[in-house]
C-alpha cells in the first residue's frame, strides 16, 4: 500500500480543505476502500476519515416529513433506526444485505453509493424513496436526484474536492408500499446478480398514483425501468394490468452484461421475475387482492 | 510518518506510534503483542479477525488503528475472566465446536456481541450472526449449538 496520510477533520469544511490537497479520498466505513488501497484498485496519499463530523453520521427526520441520513452513517445505525425500521423497511432490510454484521457495524450507506458498485444493495430502495443526493465542495453545495449521481462502474459525477454528506429520503404518503428482492447464489455474503426494488403509491381509488422501479446488477450503473414505470401509472394492478406486462417491461429495460457470474440473458430473466415478485409483495403490503393465474 | 495513538485495549490504556497504513489487526497482532486475533482473507470475508469495537462486532483488517483513538477494543485476549473461560468459549469447548482453532477467536466474539444484546436468540439469530465468520472445519452445526447451550447457561438454565 502507499504511504499516506491520516487526518480525521471536525467539520465539512475542514474535510473539503483536506480533500483540495492531493490525492486525497474521503473514508467513511473503509469495508470496500481498504482492500482497494491495499490491491491497488484504488490510490491516495491523504485519507480524509468523515467519521470524527458529527453531522455525517447523524440521521434525521426532515421537517417535510422525510429523513435525512448522514453519508458516513453505518448499516447498522440506519437499520435499527426507529423512522426507518418503521417507515423505510426496505432501506433497513436493504442495510442488513451489506455483507455481514461485521460489515454492517462499519460499511455506510454512503460509501455503497459512492463507491458505485453496479450491484450496490442499499441503492435501489433508496432510488425508489426519491433519495437525493447531498453534496458539499469547494465551489459550494449542491444536490442530484441520487440516479444522476453515477456515471458508470466505480465512477461518480463528484468531483474531486467534493464529499457526499448525506442521503434524503422523501416523505412517505398513505398506500405506500416499498420492497426490495434480490437473487444471490448463494444466501448470505453474496453479490447480487440481480437486485430490484419496487414501490407503489395508490390513489384513493386505488389506481397506481407513483411506481418506481430500480435495478441493480443489470447495468453499468443502477438504473430505473422506466417503461414499467410508464406502464404501471394510472392503471389498477388487481384489474388493469397483468403482473406480466410489468415484468417483461422491466425486462426490456435492463441493460445487463455477461460475466463470469451470470448471463445476461438470465439476469433479463431474474429482472422479471423479481419485479413480478415485488409487486405482488407490495400489493399484499397494501391489501391489494391480485389475480395470480 | 507515524503517529501517536491511545486507545483502550482489554480494559487497559495504551499509547502507541503507528503508521496511518496500519490496520487495527496490524496494531493488536504486530505491535501491542495480541496475536489471538488471525489474519484469514485480509478483507472482510472470513471474520477471523473479529474484535469488539465498542462493544460491536468489528473485521480488524478492515480498520485502520488510527481510527480507534479514543475508542474500547477487546480481543480474544480480553474474553476469560481470571483465568476462567466465558460460557460461549467452554460451551464450543464441550460441544466439539472448534476444531483447527483458527476462526475460534472470531466466532467467540461475533457470538459475544449477539449474546450480550439478545440473550435468547433463535437458531437464525445465532446463524445471522455467524454468517461474517467462515470455518472450514466443523461444519457449523456444533458451533450454533455451542452457542445456544452457552445463551441457555448465561440466562441462568
Amino acid at each position: 500500500m502507499r504511504n499516506f496520510i491520516y487526518v480525521a477533520p471536525p467539520s465539512i469544511e475542514d474535510a473539503i480543505g483536506e480533500l483540495r490537497r492531493g490525492e486525497a479520498r474521503p473514508l467513511a466505513g473503509g469495508t470496500d476502500l481498504l482492500p482497494q488501497l491495499r490491491e491497488g484498485r484504488r490510490n491516495a496519499d491523504r485519507i480524509v476519515d468523515l467519521k470524527r463530523i458529527p453531522d455525517l453520521s447523524a440521521i434525521r427526520p426532515l421537517p417535510e416529513g422525510g429523513v435525512a441520513i448522514g453519508a458516513a452513517a453505518s448499516a447498522t445505525s440506519v437499520a435499527r433506526h426507529a423512522v426507518i425500521a418503521a417507515r423505510y423497511p426496505a432501506i433497513a432490510a436493504s442495510a442488513r444485505l451489506l455483507g455481514s454484521v461485521q460489515v454492517q457495524n462499519r460499511a455506510s450507506l454512503g460509501g455503497n453509493v459512492c463507491n458505485a458498485a453496479p450491484s450496490a444493495d442499499v441503492v435501489p430502495a433508496l432510488i425508489c424513496h426519491e433519495a437525493y443526493a447531498h453534496i458539499a465542495g469547494a465551489s459550494g453545495r449542491r444536490r442530484t436526484p441520487l440516479e444522476n449521481l453515477f456515471a458508470g462502474p466505480g465512477r461518480t459525477v463528484l468531483q474531486a474536492d467534493e464529499v457526499l454528506t448525506a442521503l434524503s429520503l422523501a416523505a412517505v404518503r398513505q398506500r405506500s408500499a416499498t420492497t426490495y428482492l434480490r437473487f444471490t447464489p448463494r444466501r448470505e455474503m453474496d453479490i447480487a446478480i440481480a437486485g430490484v426494488a419496487v414501490r407503489i403509491d395508490l390513489a384513493e381509488d386505488r389506481s397506481i398514483a407513483l411506481a418506481r422501479i430500480a435495478l441493480a446488477s443489470v447495468g453499468p450503473t443502477p438504473l430505473r425501468a422506466m417503461s414499467a414505470e410508464g406502464l404501471l401509472l394510472g392503471n389498477r394492478l388487481d384489474r388493469d394490468l397483468s403482473l406480466a406486462a410489468a415484468g417483461a417491461a422491466a425486462n426490456d429495460d435492463a441493460q445487463p452484461i455477461s460475466d463470469t457470474r451470470a448471463s445476461a440473458d438470465y439476469r433479463r430473466s431474474l429482472v422479471e421475475v423479481l419485479t413480478r415478485r415485488g409487486l405482488v409483495a407490495c400489493a399484499r403490503t397494501l391489501d391489494m387482492v391480485l389475480d395470480l393465474t | 510518518m507515524k503517529m501517536l495513538l491511545s486507545c483502550r485495549i482489554n480494559a487497559e490504556e495504551h499509547a502507541v506510534l503507528v503508521d496511518p497504513r496500519d490496520t487495527l489487526l496490524e496494531l493488536l497482532r504486530e505491535r501491542i503483542g495480541l496475536t489471538g486475533s488471525k489474519e484469514g482473507c485480509g478483507n472482510g470475508n472470513c471474520g477471523s479477525c473479529t474484535v469488539l469495537l465498542d462493544g460491536a462486532p468489528v473485521n480488524a483488517c478492515l480498520v485502520l488503528a488510527l481510527e480507534v483513538a479514543g475508542r474500547d477494543v477487546v480481543t480474544i485476549e480480553g474474553v476469560a475472566r481470571a483465568g476462567e473461560l466465558h460460557p460461549i468459549q467452554s460451551a464450543l469447548v464441550e460441544a466439539g465446536g472448534t476444531q483447527c482453532g483458527f476462526c475460534t477467536p472470531g466466532i467467540v466474539l461475533a457470538a459475544k456481541a449477539l449474546l450480550d444484546a439478545n440473550s435468547a436468540p433463535s437458531e437464525d439469530d445465532i446463524r445471522q450472526a455467524i454468517a461474517g465468520n467462515l470455518c472450514r472445519c466443523t461444519g457449523y452445526g456444533k458451533i450454533v449449538d455451542a452457542i445456544a447451550t452457552a445463551a441457555k447457561h448465561l440466562r441462568g438454565g
